[in-house]
């Protein structure tokens, strides 16, 4: 069984930049994996995966929120799903969430109350993204927020019944071990 | 933030490849340099309607993020294809890709001014893995240690012709100026 890792760049060329730094971190530690772009990928991509990894995509580039209707399979998945950035936006809006705007670009601290894929307490991410998802907490687990006078951006969540998880961040920047974690899930 | 050494060869590098060029002057002070950049990019969408800039950014998160928050602001793509990429493949890539480096400019010890001139091939990409390593040099450069000049690429109707070298400098800071 291998990792499948989907790409959601709508530009050929952020294929370099969202997708080959998470394949070279399985390839380093000898994983194995296949890549597939979300308007390809086929029901059977999806048996042959052990884990679905969802990348991100550049700020501008939100082409995927046209296309929501391709990612109805994560409603009824019953395999671990990680998703980075816009990956997490999907799966927050795939499970009735809310997109809303907070610009954040560069590294932030942010605390993770709880273990969450090898992070605890304060770590330093990167972030790259215009929007964050709003989510049923219902639903989801916050292992990470930041409070602003009027929202709460949530950094890192997972579903409280399956191993749904999401970051906001970019953990192949400076936090490969998420990565790693959630591969030995 | 800015490449320096040998900066006007840039001019024949985009003739040689039939491209247009947009030179913008920048004192390079931190941060107010930055506000140069948006002119020169706020030029490129206005004469020639760009949608997207490319940056050689690998690891570096000061300048990418500079670059990130110019294009956000302005509405165009930002492209950093470099991105998280293995820094001794990415020299490997140079070679296999037939560009000819050389290095114009040195900042780091234990680099000295022997290192001007010398090409980005095998001896050099084992040389500089073995700096990596004791002196934790970056294999690209990427942290201002070296800064290089594209003599010859795939793109280049010609290589650059070299009709002049000042070498300027001391101990472990040299630079070498083409004309």
């Amino acid at each position: 069984m291998k990792i499948l890792i989907l790409n959601v760049c709508k530009e050929r060329l952020h294929y370099f930049e969202f997708v080959k730094p998470i394949e070279d971190i399985l390839k380093k530690n000898h994983i194995k994996f296949f890549t597939v772009h979300y308007k390809n990928l086929k029901r059977n991509d999806l048996n042959l995966s052990s884990k679905i990894i969802i990348c991100g995509t550049s700020l501008k580039d939100n082409d995927f929120l046209n296309n929501l209707n391709f990612f109805q399979w994560i409603l009824s998945i019953n395999k671990p799903v990680l998703g980075i950035c816009a990956g997490m936006q999907i799966i927050g809006l795939i499970f009735g969430g809310k997109l809303k705007r907070k610009i954040e670009i560069g590294y932030y601290k942010e605390t993770f109350k709880k273990e969450f894929l090898g992070l605890v307490g304060e770590k330093e991410v990167y972030h790259l993204h215009n929007y964050y998802i709003a989510i049923n907490k219902g639903i989801f687990e916050i292992f990470s927020e930041t409070k602003t006078y009027k929202n709460r951006i949530i950094q890192a969540f997972k579903h409280k019944q399956k191993d749904i998880y999401g970051v906001l961040f970019h953990p192949e920047v400076r936090n490969k071990e998420v990565i790693l974690n959630f591969i030995k899930i | 933030m800015f490449h320096t050494p040998s900066i006007r060869n840039v001019e024949k590098q985009a003739k040689l490849m039939d491209k247009p060029i947009i030179i913008q002057k920048t004192r390079g002070k931190k941060e107010k340099e930055l506000k140069d950049l948006e002119k020169a990019i706020k030029r490129a969408i206005k004469n020639y309607r760009i949608n997207g800039i490319l940056t050689g950014a690998i690891e570096s998160v000061y300048q990418s993020t500079r670059i990130q928050k110019i294009c956000n602001k302005l509405k165009v793509e930002c492209f950093n294809p470099l991105w998280q990429k293995d820094q001794l493949e990415l020299l490997g890539n140079l070679i296999t890709n037939r560009f000819t480096v050389i290095v114009t400019g040195v900042f780091a010890y234990p680099l000295n001014r022997d290192y001007l001139g010398k090409e980005i091939n095998k001896d050099f990409i084992k040389k500089i893995s073995g700096l990596n390593r004791k002196y934790k040099i970056n294999p690209a450069g990427e942290g201002g240690e070296y800064e290089t000049l594209v003599i010859d690429c795939p793109l280049f109707k010609k290589p650059l012709q070299i009709k002049e070298k000042r070498i300027y400098g001391s101990e472990n800071s040299w630079r070498m100026e083409i004309r």
